[in-house]
């Protein structure tokens, strides 16, 4: 077992260690237990259909029967909410996925090779920086039409940046190091180089990131359903349930809580576990605003 | 200085050209024809014609792209699909409305943000600090839309204090105006606080320890002298440009408050312009925020590095 696998993984024992003994991340990480749990298992575990309509059961307050009350067309508010967990977890799992595979591809050619190339894809990354998130991911969904995919694929667009530049960061410390040169040295190709050397050694950092994104992804597919452009009726989103029930919002205060703090518990759960693994692996990176700041 | 200007200059610019091809390039994203996409299955053809002409969309790509950026630099934003008036007159009225929202939710966030970010600092660890820390921590985490919909709840529905929706313009009537910006600028200013209370505190902590803040309490000094003439001058120098930024975003990102809250600013428009496909006012709004924030953005570094000269050297 080579020096680098060994301290690659006593840098993951670390983490887990961390989590283990930092009671928010412990808590964070047991919130997005349960939502795994939950996403995946959602239309088994949900007690009725998502859109079985009862119309003598319409804008019922929370009760044994239902817990978190029923809508206006006397849906279970609880089953909706489990349901949507599943959207929630899906558009943050794809959109973030596709952020880091491109971001992380740009910066990675960026940092490793300079030059010309550099400047043209870090300018590009400017470019997308310019645009506040939700603005250009409202831009994009408008164009390219409303729905889950479309979804997926904006917020994945106005993530990559970040990832980009994350990955170029930790590119142009690391490929200056002894290890590259003497692989280098040794004749093996760029792309092993960038493959077993450098990549493994910003690992760190873009774990962080991924957790945050993930926390923030789900906040924009929540404000993309929210605008009518994310997941599509009758499917439940968070985002969704909360437009529909903001016309209710006086009467029937439930329709719009609990699909709230079902997003306010995700995040939140992102968050810590986020905060807890950057304090680890790489304290010198973003705080949680910080990185909110640079992606909003 | 001079030089790290003109520099930043000709990088804004530069990124200023690329926001233009993106926000063009939408266009052409849209399945078929964005015209037709847009008047739907009824519509005169003479309207249709006339429309694609004024787009420029009867013109090869690269053809339509200088066209567009010409028209663009002369302040000609094309005409909407549905009204037929100018974007950029359309765009521009709606920009009082969501400048108002986004000052008044800043001012509101630094007079929370202020306060608690420095006490958390000077005493850290203390209860204060950690009720700082939940705040930020809950801020960061919490769907502005939410917090606002919650809001409307407790101050409309329960208590009856403010109203849930609307805009009257500051000039017109500034005691309504106040009581119609309250909801979605608290909310708004609220999730700000929360991220600038953070970013306070952390700049704070690292300027306690500096070693001149130290020879500061050696010579005798009293906390509060060390404080607001050693700590806080340095410490609010990166706050600057957090304050700013938090700004520009609220100029083109509070799209789901201002759909929530009825307020009529740039958010709004571009909502309206997703839902009645007018795609040239959707470009013009977002090319307008943009370029607000490259602007902004701009500005913060010209005012930063005057603040703080190592940053032309660096």
């Amino acid at each position: 077992m080579s020096e680098r696998t060994i301290n690659r993984e006593g840098q993951l024992r670390r983490a887990l260690a961390a989590l283990r003994r930092d009671p928010l991340a412990l808590t964070g990480s047991l919130v997005l237990a349960v939502l795994v749990v939950v996403g995946v298992g959602g239309s088994w575990l949900a007690p009725s259909g998502i859109n079985e309509v009862n119309v003598d059961q319409m804008l019922q307050p929370p009760s044994w029967a239902h817990p978190f009350g029923t809508d206006e067309l006397g849906r279970d508010v609880l089953s909706r909410v489990m349901v949507a967990a599943r959207v929630s977890l899906q558009v943050g799992l794809v959109s973030v996925g596709i952020a880091l595979v491109v971001g992380v591809t740009l910066g990675l050619f960026a940092g490793y090779y300079r030059g010309w190339l550099d400047n043209v894809l870090m300018r590009c990354m400017d470019v997308l920086f310019a645009f506040p998130v939700l603005l250009l991911a409202v831009a994009i969904v408008a164009v390219l039409g409303p729905g889950l995919s479309t979804a997926m694929v904006a917020i994945g667009v106005v993530y990559t940046p970040i990832f980009a530049r994350v990955t170029r960061a930790g590119v142009l410390s690391v490929r200056e190091q002894v290890f590259v040169r003497a692989a280098v040295s040794v004749g093996a190709s760029d792309l092993r180089i960038m493959r077993r050397h450098v990549l493994p050694n910003i690992a760190a950092p873009l774990i962080v990131q991924t957790s945050l994104s993930l926390a923030f992804a789900i906040l924009s597919e929540a404000a993309l359903s929210f605008l009518g452009l994310g997941v599509q009726p009758p499917d439940p989103a968070w985002g969704r349930m909360l437009f529909d029930g903001r016309g209710f919002v006086t009467d029937a205060w439930w329709l719009g809580f609990f699909p709230g703090a079902a997003i306010f518990l995700t995040v939140l759960a992102f968050n810590l576990v986020g905060d807890a693994l950057r304090d680890v692996l790489d304290p010198r990176q973003l705080t949680v605003s910080e990185a909110r700041r640079s992606t909003a | 200085m001079a030089r790290f200007v003109i520099r930043r200059l000709l990088q804004s610019a530069v990124v200023l050209l690329g926001v233009t091809l993106v926000v063009f390039l939408l266009l052409q994203l849209v399945p078929g024809d964005p015209v037709r996409v847009a008047l739907g299955t009824r519509f005169d053809p003479q309207t249709y014609e006339a429309l694609r002409a004024r787009a420029g969309l009867d013109q090869p790509l690269v053809a339509q792209y200088f066209d567009y950026l010409r028209r663009a630099l002369t302040g000609d934003l094309g005409v909407s699909f549905r009204s037929g008036r100018p974007v950029t007159a359309i765009v521009l009225e709606r920009l009082p409305a969501t400048l108002s929202l986004a000052v008044t939710a800043v001012v509101f966030a630094m007079a929370i943000a202020f306060p608690l970010g420095i006490v958390s600092a000077i005493r850290s660890g203390s209860l204060v600090d950690h009720a700082a820390r939940v705040f930020s921590q809950f801020g960061v985490s919490v769907p502005d839309f939410w917090m606002g919909i919650m809001g409307i709840l407790l101050f409309s529905g329960v208590l009856g204090w403010l109203p849930p929706s609307g805009y009257v313009a500051l000039t017109e009537d500034p005691g309504r105006w106040a009581s119609h910006v309250a909801l979605p600028a608290a909310t708004v200013g609220l999730v700000t606080a929360s991220i600038l209370t953070r970013f306070i505190r952390s700049s704070m902590l690292e300027v306690l320890s500096e070693d001149y803040v130290r020879t500061a309490e050696a010579k005798g000094l009293r906390t509060r002298v060390v404080v607001l003439r050693h700590v806080l001058r340095n410490a609010l120098i990166p706050v600057v440009t957090v304050v700013a930024v938090q700004l520009a975003s609220l100029l083109g990102g509070v799209i789901v408050i201002e759909v929530l809250f009825a307020w009529p600013g740039i958010g709004r428009l571009t909502y309206d312009a997703v839902a009645a496909r007018d795609y040239p006012v959707l470009q013009g709004a977002v090319l307008l925020v943009a370029a607000l924030f490259l602007l902004v953005n701009l500005l913060v570094d010209i005012l930063y590095a005057r603040l703080d000269p190592r940053i032309t050297v660096k």
